[in-house]
């Protein structure tokens, strides 16, 4: 029951020890740590374009990083992200150009093709009962098999220029300021986060991961809650590709590879535990922010562009570490620290 | 409990009937139905098109994605034991890469070409053994679960690989070296790995007390620890066994053609898995058997082949992939559902 505890600090007052030790904390001061250390490294990155361009990059990785802290939250997790927003990118270019649907029509249809991706999802793992990791590793495959089986590999381009509006434009068309997309994420992430942190809706999140079984026998209608989480993953996936194929002005069914590690690690590496019962939107918002200076201050310090998956795995596999260790510490740890 | 007794149904119809009834068991198993859905398939696809059944064709089928059966019995007994290793791809990049680059700089420093030979034969296993003592260090002793460990190595590995080689092509192999092109008395060599390792793997995990011990502790980790199982070191034992059957997997693809591509095979991982859960390894663990692994490899080859003879766009193979896995975890699971009710 030690995991209850990091879930609601909060309640036994305002303590500077609780703080410090709380990852976000610990998080945080390693993010302003890491920027100053690569900030020497290259001019170009401490500067306010290019903060405001790394907020357009991160934007498909945050969208779905946010409900997949509210599905790891529960003791789950979604690995078909990835292959939903490949998917929804697929049919929004197909059923643009092939289908001759209106443009708006496919933006919304693929939103809808998202929804139905995760809501499947949820209703195999919840009907079912089978193991989400299970569950979300078969449409791993599946998901992405539809993408490459629909656009046979090939992509659709001339698109019209209103659609690259979302993507590529910045707040009011002005010529600098706040990418659209990002304005986007940051209401996202303000409305999920006061949802998990401030309604029951939330709060059953948090049972859910706890003790499932207590949960349900304290009458949260945990069936329903996992619909809509798994739901959410999809329909934010499918925004994810809408946003992302009007950033790159094209569709390939290879999008999103990799989408569900980033957004996980980032997930994990913001203190939510991966065991379910704990976590934070603002955790993982930061958790975000990290992965991505870090990546991008790596690239402009000259390290080969993939190679900076180096770093989100290793931070991701020191942060559960820390995580656990913070959690849980060993008894030498606590016989000298604890007392004091 | 229902976990254990499904593992060792087959034996046990095997012990109170005769060959009739032991012959119905292997059938009604998942091995059997595995091996009748790939001979219906065969004779089916070869009668609407013959040249599918050519020896080229078969030749292809079985021997040149045999490296998916023997990576496929290692992340088996990972899975066995109830965890997950999605970082294979990943992995087997590494492994050939490491392997073509130790051939090609030896034989350029003019070692003697067996003595090469041997070291870029024998590195990707050791190199293998390594990483997945790391990984099972993690899942083991840090209590870390497996698929964030596999996912974070996965992109350590595929990142490190972008960083050190750059997706280069490794030339000028040494003489020798390709030991997955030979044919040993007429048969492709990748075809006896496969089916030596298949054979040794299964009497190993059926027969042998570690064997045994990681159908327990995938079954029940805590009932195993009770009954006196180290459950950490079997844990450790099956990731490294499985970083030894990447590193076979990983000769049998370095050695396969004259060049090496030094990048990670794309969706290595998924071919691996489904595999091994096609082949009837309960991905809730504790059952399961690589008969029925290398089988599927075998199926999952054989679709794809298929497909191109039938003209369906292989594009499609990976949707045929999920929804393989899709079907056979549901059914999985419905037989576990009703065996609990009995």
């Amino acid at each position: 029951m030690t995991v209850s505890s990091n879930e609601a600090p909060a309640q036994s007052g305002f303590s500077l020890r609780a703080l410090l030790i709380r990852q976000e904390f610990i998080l945080f001061v390693i993010t302003i740590v890491g920027v100053l250390l690569l900030a020497t490294q290259s001019d170009k990155f401490l500067t306010v374009d290019n903060i405001l361009n790394q907020g357009r990059l991160v934007t498909e990785v945050a969208l779905v990083a946010l409900p997949m802290t509210l599905i790891i939250i529960t003791g789950g997790i979604d690995l078909s992200v990835g292959s939903i927003m490949g998917v929804c990118a697929i049919v929004l270019g197909y059923s643009w150009k092939n289908l001759g649907f209106p443009l708006e029509l496919a933006i919304a249809f693929t939103l809808v093709v998202g929804l139905v991706a995760g809501l499947l999802n949820g209703l195999f793992i919840v009907r079912l009962g089978l193991p989400p990791l299970i569950m979300t590793l078969a449409t791993f495959a599946l998901y992405r098999g539809l993408a490459e089986g629909i656009s046979q590999a090939r992509s659709v381009r001339g698109y019209p220029d209103w659609f690259f509006e979302m993507g590529q434009k910045n707040f009011m068309s002005y010529e600098k300021g706040v990418p659209n997309q990002l304005i986007i994420v940051v209401i996202a992430a303000v409305i999920v986060g006061i949802i998990l942190a401030r309604t029951p809706f939330g709060r059953g999140l948090y049972a859910i991961g706890n003790n499932e079984m207590g949960a349900r026998f304290s009458g949260i209608p945990v069936f329903l809650y996992k619909l809509v989480i798994y739901s959410f993953s999809g329909f934010m996936a499918g925004m994810a590709a809408w946003i992302y194929v009007s950033r790159v002005s094209t569709t390939r069914s290879d999008m999103g590879t990799g989408l569900e590690l980033d957004a996980i690690a980032a997930v994990v590496i913001g203190g939510t535990s991966i065991f379910g019962g704990s976590g934070t939107i603002i955790g993982t918002v930061i958790g975000l922010i990290l992965i991505q200076l870090l990546k991008n201050g790596l690239a402009l310090s000259g390290v080969k562009g993939d190679s900076t998956t180096i770093v989100v795995g290793l931070v991701l596999i020191l942060a559960i570490v820390l995580n656990n260790f913070i959690q849980n510490p060993p008894e030498w740890f606590k016989r000298r620290f604890a007392s004091s | 409990m229902t976990a254990s007794t499904h593992s060792n149904s087959g034996a046990a119809s095997k012990k109170d009937g005769g060959f009739l009834s032991s012959l119905r068991g292997f059938f009604g198993s998942q091995e059997g139905i595995l091996l009748i859905v790939i001979i219906v398939l065969m004779v089916a696809v070869g009668t609407s098109n013959p040249r599918f059944l050519s020896q080229t064709n078969l030749k292809d089928v079985f021997a040149a994605n045999a490296y998916i059966a023997v990576a496929a019995l290692g992340v088996s007994m990972v899975i066995i034991s109830g965890n997950i290793d999605i970082s294979s791809g990943a992995l087997v990049g590494v492994l050939i890469t490491l392997s073509g680059n130790l051939a090609v700089g030896l034989a350029d420093a003019g070692w003697p070409l067996m003595l090469v030979n041997i070291i870029a034969w024998v590195a990707p296993l050791i190199g293998g053994m390594v990483i997945g003592a790391v990984n099972g260090f993690f899942v083991a002793y840090l209590r870390i679960p497996a698929i964030v460990v596999t996912l974070g190595m996965f992109s350590i590995l595929k990142g490190g690989l972008i960083l050190v080689a750059g997706g280069n092509t490794i030339y000028n192999l040494p003489e020798g070296y390709t030991i997955a092109q030979q044919d040993w008395l007429g048969i492709p060599s990748t075809i006896y790995f496969m089916v030596i390792l298949t054979i040794v793997v299964f009497l190993w995990l059926r027969y042998s007390a570690t064997g045994r011990s990681i159908y327990a502790v995938g079954g029940n980790a805590e009932a195993a620890r009770l009954s006196g199982i180290n459950t950490r070191r079997v844990i450790m034992i099956t990731f490294i066994l499985n970083g030894l059957m990447v590193g076979i997997c990983s000769l049998m693809l370095a050695t396969q053609f004259n060049q090496i591509q030094a990048t990670a095979p794309p969706g290595l991982e998924m071919f691996v898995i489904t595999a091994a859960v096609v082949g009837g390894v309960s991905i809730l663990g504790g059952t399961g058997t690589v008969l029925g692994s290398t089988l599927a490899a075998i199926l999952v080859k054989t679709i794809g082949s298929a497909m191109v003879f039938i003209n369906v766009s292989p594009y499609w193979l990976k949707a045929v992939q999920g929804t393989l896995i899709l079907v056979t975890v549901l059914v999985d699971v419905l037989r576990r559902r009703r065996q609990s009710r009995q």
